[in-house]
């Protein structure tokens, strides 16, 4: 069934022209898409693209794939449907913090917890942009923006916690700056079975620009951000030589060479551990670095595969339905 | 002794709890078994469980049977079955002077007289005067009958609904035959309980007999088409045209749907029939619902949603985007009384302006409408055949009338009816493939994924005649909304001509929509019989209405619109056609009387004098007979 085909990115390039704004990050997140999508092994014909309203929603139309821009935060409910009526596609959703985090929140959580394999990108850029300029879901507590001429007074979610606490069984964060990492991620996303979500640091460079600067920013970036790697230690830093461990509950940042610290000390990543997850979902603030990687990968059957062995049990329980035995069944009479 | 009549009409009242609409359910369906013609109505409270004894807490049942044609549920009964003081208080107002009172005298306490505001015993008032009361210790009686059950007291108490049951069956002659059967199979595994239903049954029935006040009557089998029947409620009638409706167009059937009354029956009801491709999908809220549905429909199954009036409030904008796509989609809305919340557990249509009009922008979308339970199974495969074969959502009318009630419905010969729908599926193209190309219908492909090729986007900005591609050209704009709007026109030719029942023209046309047919029908039969020119003109098709409506209305003096509404679709009539239409118009979340709409319909008709039926027309010849 699985045949290799074999793409270049131009195969998935549409002939649409872009239109996002000179400069935005989701230029370089489109580019990581469209050659993710040449290495997953999968037919052109069967991926979708679905997305609901904002910047990042105009995707679909850039792909060369089936795709539905659909309306404002409701495209999980759409990747849902489509998912459940065919589990041979492999569906994409494209969000962003507004469209994904506060219109369509109760969607994103429900497909979370459902765990439909679709994949889901979520652009947070912290901002909306367009709409031009309104604060969002992740706006940072106190950010001046036109709906908030005096600082907003809204509190943040944190996306990998809200996921986490949703029930996500694969959550990744990366950013828009390194797309050597972007792809990486989509591709793990992919080949998870089961919902995946990825938290895409995005630059808005209208309204909310160098939003993540600490964590893109060349002289700050290695200090701020941890690279996750599954059964590795978690070292990250300039010198490669800063590292994460455990103080009782409470992560800390220590000095590898000091203190008698060694990389044995450190915290090693496990996918597949769903206490470590969270505690990676809460890292930010207080010196601690910004997990970049897959957070949470840990497979559980499937809800469409769940229904699809429902309905094949029923039908080898009850045979195929036939509808005339139906209208006949239960009390009848026959009048002369 | 025993005499015959030719239709009866009973309500059974009680407790939320007591059992009425499964006592209901019995007599009605031991009723068609006997040959009967009948039609129910259900009516409970939107509680489940509502304080016991109180007028909010009273669930009723009412049920006419018939020697002939039988249409409605009847206006007045002539028979009320009161299980406490509550049930009397809230129902005797409606019972015909004259009628039969059977009140359970065990629950008349003085507590139970204070829980539903009687100050004192009515036996004692003389406000039951004007009827025969039938008292009966319906409980004391039912307890003594299976004294000898290894039961305790509760579980005896609850079978006292099948001696009521009991005594109903004596007094109009029904067989227990079908109701034995009826309780061995559902307590199949619990012989004990069968056995004590069976009990309070017939002890019902052989009380019923010893009393002198109490003359059996009999009603005789209808004349009705010969054929299998069975008995079908509306909600049961949608699922199962949608089930074949898939089966017709070789599609897989898809249902988004969020619990909502009295939709949430049709969510249930395919939910079962697995091993037919149904999936059915409970999403987290209406919006998800539709959309879900929306979704599998671009995948390319037959996507459905159900909900009722405060949902399709929120499907809305979701409407506008399959209207937009260009895809198919169901939406059907099993209508209740409304604004807001409203009276969730009754019937009403005035949702038809939401229906027609319910959307953001020039958004027409075909609507349909059922006329009766079993006209739900017709209606689904209608809506789903016009969705399939125009690519552009429909919107399906029925209400918590037909929705609950049942009738007995002549089964369909699947191999000559209902059998095919065409799809525009498409898995290849020669040449540019341009998804929103259409045909002379202007309808557009339905190219979905996993076709190699083909591969395109829809949106809901506006698009490119054609390609489908984002266009914020102002001509395309204007040609595109004109063209969606014509699309939709054209389903014209693709529906039945428009039927009249009476004379082709006359004084009045009685213009009627969706579930009220069963009262139309008959007051204009009733009314064409007492020498009235009168016809009716029932639609199903709303938007667009068949090609001859147009003709039929030239034809009268009098245009009269009967509606559970304030005058939707009058006022929708006389903006399309200028027809001077007068409304009958009731909003108390329940269905017509036949009574009341003959009054209002001579009332109306009065500016015009009425002409008598010519002689040479057999009154009720071209009426429309049941399938």
């Amino acid at each position: 069934m699985t045949e290799t085909v074999a793409y270049k990115k131009k195969d998935f390039v549409s002939d649409q022209e872009v239109r996002w704004c000179p400069g935005c990050g989701d230029y370089a997140i489109l580019s990581s898409v469209q050659l993710a999508m040449t290495k997953l092994g999968k037919k052109k014909e069967d991926i979708v693209f679905v997305s609901g309203i904002g910047c990042s929603s105009r995707f679909p139309y850039y792909m060369n794939t089936y795709g539905m821009h659909t309306i404002h935060g409701r495209a999980p409910a759409f990747a849902t449907g489509l998912k459940v009526h065919n589990p041979n596609l492999e569906v994409w959703q494209i969000t962003g913090d507004g469209d994904g985090l506060s219109i369509g929140g109760n969607h994103l959580i429900h497909a979370l917890r459902r765990n439909v394999d679709i994949n889901i990108i979520l652009f947070n850029n912290e901002i909306y942009g367009l709409t031009k300029g309104q604060y969002s879901p992740s706006s940072q507590y106190g950010l001046v923006t036109k709906s908030t001429p005096y600082g907003s007074v809204d509190r943040p979610f944190n996306v990998a916690s809200l996921a986490l606490g949703a029930g996500t069984t694969f959550f990744a964060r990366t950013i828009d700056t390194d797309p050597k990492h972007m792809m990486a991620v989509f591709a793990e996303a992919s080949k998870h079975k089961g919902t995946s979500i990825v938290e895409v640091l995005q630059n808005c460079v209208i309204f909310n620009d160098k939003v993540h600067d600490l964590y893109t920013n060349k002289d700050t970036r290695d200090d701020h951000t941890v690279r996750l790697e599954h059964g590795k230690p978690m070292v990250f830093g300039k010198e490669k030589n800063k590292g994460l461990r455990l103080n009782g509950f409470k992560p800390e940042v220590v000095t590898i060479g000091e203190n008698g610290v060694t990389e044995n000390d450190l915290l090693v990543h496990d996918e597949n551990d769903e206490f470590l997850a969270h505690l990676l979902g809460n890292l930010k603030g207080e010196g601690l670095p910004v997990p970049l990687g897959v957070l949470k990968k840990m497979e559980t059957p499937t809800y469409e595969m769940d229904m699809e062995n429902q309905n094949m049990a029923i039908v080898e329980k009850k045979g195929q339905g036939d509808m005339t035995n139906l209208l006949n069944s239960g009390d009848t009479w026959v009048v002369n | 002794m025993s005499n015959e009549r030719t239709s009866v009409v009973i309500r059974f009242s009680g407790d939320s709890g007591d059992g009425m609409q499964l006592t209901g359910t019995q007599f009605s369906n031991t009723s068609a078994v006997m040959g009967n013609d009948i039609a129910t109505f259900p009516d409970f409270p939107a509680e489940i469980r509502a304080p016991q004894g109180t007028i909010a807490g009273v669930s009723g049942f009412q049920v006419h049977i018939g020697a002939t044609e039988i249409n409605t549920p009847g206006d007045e009964p002539d028979v009320l079955v009161a299980m406490n003081p509550a049930a009397l208080k809230a129902n005797l107002h409606a019972i015909k002077k004259g009628g039969t009172v059977i009140i359970n005298i065990d629950a008349f306490t003085p507590l139970n007289f204070k829980k539903c505001g009687y100050a004192e015993d009515p036996r004692t008032t003389g406000e039951l005067d004007s009827y025969q009361m039938i008292e009966a210790k319906i409980t004391n009686q039912t307890l003594e009958a299976l004294s000898s059950f290894d039961l305790d007291n509760k579980a005896k108490g609850r079978c006292k609904n099948f001696y009521a049951l009991g005594m109903t069956y004596f007094m109009f002659g029904r067989e227990l035959e079908p109701t034995i059967k009826w309780v061995q199979t559902k307590f199949g595994k619990k012989p004990i309980l069968a056995e004590a239903n069976i009990a309070a049954l017939k002890a019902g029935r052989n009380f019923a007999e010893t009393l002198e006040a109490v003359v059996s009557t009999y009603i005789p089998p209808a004349k009705i088409k010969p054929g299998k029947y069975r008995q079908i409620n509306g909600n049961v009638a949608t699922a199962w045209g949608f089930i074949q409706a898939a089966q017709a167009s070789g599609l897989k059937l898809f249902l988004g749907s969020y619990p909502i009354t009295p939709a949430s029956d049709i969510l249930h009801e395919l939910s079962k029939h697995k091993n037919f491709g149904v999936k059915t999908f409970q999403a987290e809220d209406e919006i998800a619902a539709i959309c879900s549905s929306i979704g599998a429909s671009f995948g390319g199954a037959l996507g459905i949603t159900t909900s009722s009036g405060p949902g399709i409030a929120l499907k809305g904008e979701a409407m506008g985007l399959a209207m937009m796509y260009e895809l198919p989609l169901v939406v059907i809305n099993v209508q209740r009384g409304g604004p807001s919340t409203g009276l969730p557990t009754k019937t009403e249509q005035s949702d038809l302006n939401q229906a027609l009009f319910g959307r953001n922008g020039e958004c027409p979308m075909i609507v349909v409408a059922a006329s009766r339970p079993s006209d739900c199974f017709e209606m689904a495969f209608e809506a789903s055949r016009l969705t399939l074969e125009h690519m552009t959502p429909v919107v399906l009318l029925t209400d918590g009338y037909i929705a609950n009630g049942a009738e007995p419905w002549l089964i369909p010969d699947l191999k000559d009816n209902f059998n095919k729908i065409n799809t525009k599926l498409i898995e290849e193209v020669d040449g540019d493939f341009l998804a929103y190309e259409r045909d002379e219908k202007l309808v557009r492909p339905w190219a979905i994924p996993g076709v190699a090729g083909l591969e395109h986007r829809v949106g809901g900005i506006e698009k490119d005649d054609g390609t489908g591609n984002v266009s914020y050209d102002p001509e395309n704009h204007q040609k595109m909304v004109k063209i969606r709007a014509e699309k939709v026109a054209k389903v014209a030719e693709n529906i039945p001509l428009q039927n009249i029942e009476g004379d082709k023209s006359g004084d009045t046309l009685v213009v009627s929509w969706g579930g009220t047919y069963g009262s139309t029908h008959t007051a204009v039969d009733e009314l064409r019989k007492e020498g009235h020119s009168v016809s009716l003109m029932h639609l199903k098709y709303i938007n667009p209405m068949p090609s001859n409506v147009k003709d039929i209305l030239k034809n009268f003096n009098n245009i009269v619109v009967a509606e559970l509404n304030m005058g939707q679709l009058k006022d929708f009539m006389n903006a399309k056609f200028e027809c001077n239409a007068v409304g009958i118009n009731q909003v108390k979340g329940l269905p017509f009387k036949v009574s009341e709409l003959k009054k209002r319909i001579i009332e109306l008709s009065n500016n015009k004098s009425f002409k008598p039926v010519p002689e040479s027309l057999e009154v009720g010849s071209q009426l429309e007979g049941r399938q």
